[in-house]
């Protein structure tokens, strides 16, 4: 990837005051984003996901120690005050969240909500942002869009609601838009529909995107790039071939194996098993996270938390001991 | 042959939608037939308002069937009554989706898992526990496990004890609704696993719901597809995967992602367009022809007739048999 990117986080850190004590949601992540790029973020529930593109876009709880650096266009915008985030969000930085319907608001038509976008960032008159409205149903695919704006989002399926949000997400051309498991909810026919209405977006408006899931069915059909979490921190990052069919970190070698794979009848083998669930990181570690779960583990990995590292040419890894096994040549 | 764990033939059940909310009928569950045999897994795989989990309540009786007939090892339990009901339940057990929620929350792990045998057996209080305890081991979990509550245990954990509790009376056929969509990805790994193990040490029978393709492929011998409260297709593991004949079963597949960026990326990407219609008011004749990209009108506003593939597989589609289309 050359050029600026979009999106620049580095030494990312999430801490959260608890009664119980420290809790370190995100633990030092670091990456970048290029245009027209997509990003996934992949790991299991309370891998810290969510949590980084939450702080991203300000949007943390206010419980939350946010520290490190968030970059946006060679911008800082990691403490910006909220007046200023407002602005960024929704025109420069756009979300899509899991649940359609939680998102919208189910007391106005879907019209309504898209233009409040767009009258809000683009100062477009009611007639304007109506017919923009249309349009953008349009990009999304919506099979009829004039009537679509006048319906409320209860009337709509599912997979209709999580089109209106991508349009009220692309309504004012962000450079970048973060994307939470937005295709979970959906069955696979409409799942499919909706990735491919991302693939156009990425290719027509030279989009960037941070794709957050757990499902690497999606990873290996629309990513470029891969960083894979566990406890908050960055184990892998590798371009998406390259983590498919070479996966050094030990935890993305079990979840690769962890997934059944459609279409290839035949043996059965038994399923990679990854006992043990994620730990709650209190205070910074001093072993490797994910030791205690894994497979691989040596004496050396108990006495200290390995840092991030170039490895291979486009591939970074935090293990002592990475797998050095191709999967597939 | 043995008799059929589970024969359902001619399963219809609708819901009336209340006037308010727009009126009419939702067919949820049209004319199904479907067949286990001792042993076997098969998975019943569709969409979401396909009728897959109104099939599995319906069959545990937990709705009462409008037409048809259910039985459970040769016995009629369509009609019975809840007091004979429970003569018979004990052959059959649900496995839920949610693991949080099916869970009496102030019951130990131990009360969970031993409460059907002791409602059951009335076997003495240490032959109960022994029982539960060697239970809550083959399933994969510590006997430590024994005096925990639900609340300390993760969702994987808290579905073997739904295991648990359901194989502590032999039952000869686990209806699993879903049982591992709740989960993350290397907990559902374990899980299947443990049903797979547990299917040979226990040989019992399982109709497997979910809408998942990969852990069905996994896990299923045989493989049932719904769409809008029909059966369209069922067959072999092998038949459905490698040659799947009915044109939604085909989409099915083709929307499913699988996880290898160069295998996914090869595939020629044909969306099915459009949404499920709604079951008020289903397409007439063949259910799936407004979607379907090999419909021909008017052929197929009639329904079509169940045909037997040279394989053993059956397929509601006018072109099952026809070799433009295969």
């Amino acid at each position: 990837m050359n050029g600026r990117p979009v999106l620049g986080v580095t030494d990312l850190r999430v801490r959260f005051d608890t009664d119980d004590g420290p809790l370190l949601a995100v633990d030092g992540m670091s990456f970048d984003v290029h245009p027209g790029e997509v990003l996934a973020l992949v790991g299991e529930s309370g891998c810290g996901k969510s949590m980084t593109a939450l702080s991203v876009l300000g949007l943390q709880p206010p419980n939350a120690r946010v520290t490190g650096s968030i970059r946006l266009g060679g911008r800082e915008i990691l403490g910006l005050e909220s007046r200023a985030l407002r602005s960024i969000r929704g025109r420069e930085i756009a979300m899509v969240f899991q649940e359609p319907m939680s998102s919208l608001n189910p007391v106005f038509k879907v019209g309504r909500q898209i233009a409040e976008v767009l009258r809000k960032h683009e100062k477009m008159s009611a007639a304007a942002a109506r017919r923009r409205a249309v349009e953008l149903l349009e990009l999304v695919r919506v099979p009829t869009p004039e009537r679509v704006v006048d319906e409320y989002p209860h009337q709509l399926s599912g997979g209709m609601q999580q089109r209106v949000m991508i349009a009220m997400a692309v309504a004012c051309d962000p450079k970048l838009i973060i994307a939470d498991e937005p295709t979970t909810s959906l069955d696979v026919t409409i799942q499919a529909q909706v990735l491919e209405i991302f693939r156009r977006l990425r290719d027509r408006l030279d989009t960037a995107i941070i794709l957050i899931t757990h499902d690497l069915g999606v990873v290996a059909d629309i990513a470029d790039s891969v960083v894979v979490m566990y406890a908050g921190h960055k184990m892998e990052q590798a371009p998406v071939m390259e983590l498919f069919e070479r996966p050094r970190h030990p935890y993305t070698k079990g979840l690769l194996g962890t997934v059944p794979r459609a279409g290839l009848s035949g043996t059965r083998r038994e399923l990679v098993e990854i006992p043990g669930s994620v730990p709650l990181l209190r205070s910074a570690p001093t072993q490797c996270v994910f030791a205690d779960r894994c497979a691989y583990r040596q004496d050396d990995c108990r006495a200290e938390s390995p840092v991030i590292r170039e490895i291979g040419v486009a591939a970074q890894v935090a293990c002592l001991h990475p797998v050095e096994v191709v999967v597939r040549s | 042959m043995s008799a059929p764990v589970l024969e359902i033939s001619g399963l219809c059940k609708r819901f009336r939608v209340p006037r308010g909310a727009g009126g009419g009928v939702v067919h949820a569950a049209e004319d199904v037939d479907l067949r286990i045999e001792p042993g076997e897994i098969v998975g019943l795989v569709g969409e979401s308002g396909g009728g897959k989990s109104t099939v599995a309540k319906c069959v545990v009786r937990l709705l009462e069937p409008d037409d048809g007939t259910v039985r459970l090892n040769g016995v009629d339990i369509t009609h019975m009554s809840q007091r004979r009901l429970r003569d018979v339940r004990h052959q059959m057990h649900m496995v839920f989706q949610n693991p949080y929620s099916s869970l009496n929350p102030r019951m130990t792990v131990g009360a969970i898992v031993s409460e059907p045998m002791r409602r059951k057996e009335h076997g003495s209080r240490t032959a109960t526990r022994a029982a539960a305890v060697e239970l809550i081991e083959r399933v994969g979990l510590s006997a430590e496990m024994f005096d925990r509550y639900p609340h300390e245990l993760s969702g994987g954990q808290r579905q073997r004890v739904g295991l648990a509790r359901s194989l502590g009376l032999r039952p000869s056929l686990l209806i699993a609704d879903e049982p591992i969509s709740a989960l993350d990805v290397s907990v559902q790994a374990s899980i299947l696993n443990q049903l797979q193990r547990l299917r040979a040490e226990f040989g019992f029978s399982c109709l497997f719901v979910s809408h998942d393709l990969a852990s069905v492929e996994f896990l299923c011998d045989r493989i049932a597809v719904m769409y809008l409260g029909r059966i369209v297709e069922v067959g072999t593991r092998a038949e459905i995967f490698a040659t799947p004949k009915h044109p939604y079963t085909r989409a099915l597949l083709a929307a499913a992602l699988v996880a290898d960026p160069v295998a996914q990326r090869e595939r020629v990407r044909v969306p099915l367009e459009g949404e499920i219609p709604s079951p008020v008011r289903p397409p007439v004749g063949c259910v799936f022809h407004t979607r379907c990209p090999i419909a021909e009108l008017p052929l197929c506003t009639t329904a079509p007739p169940e045909t037997t593939m040279p394989t053993g597989g059956t397929v509601r589609c006018h072109f099952a048999l026809d070799d433009r289309v295969n």
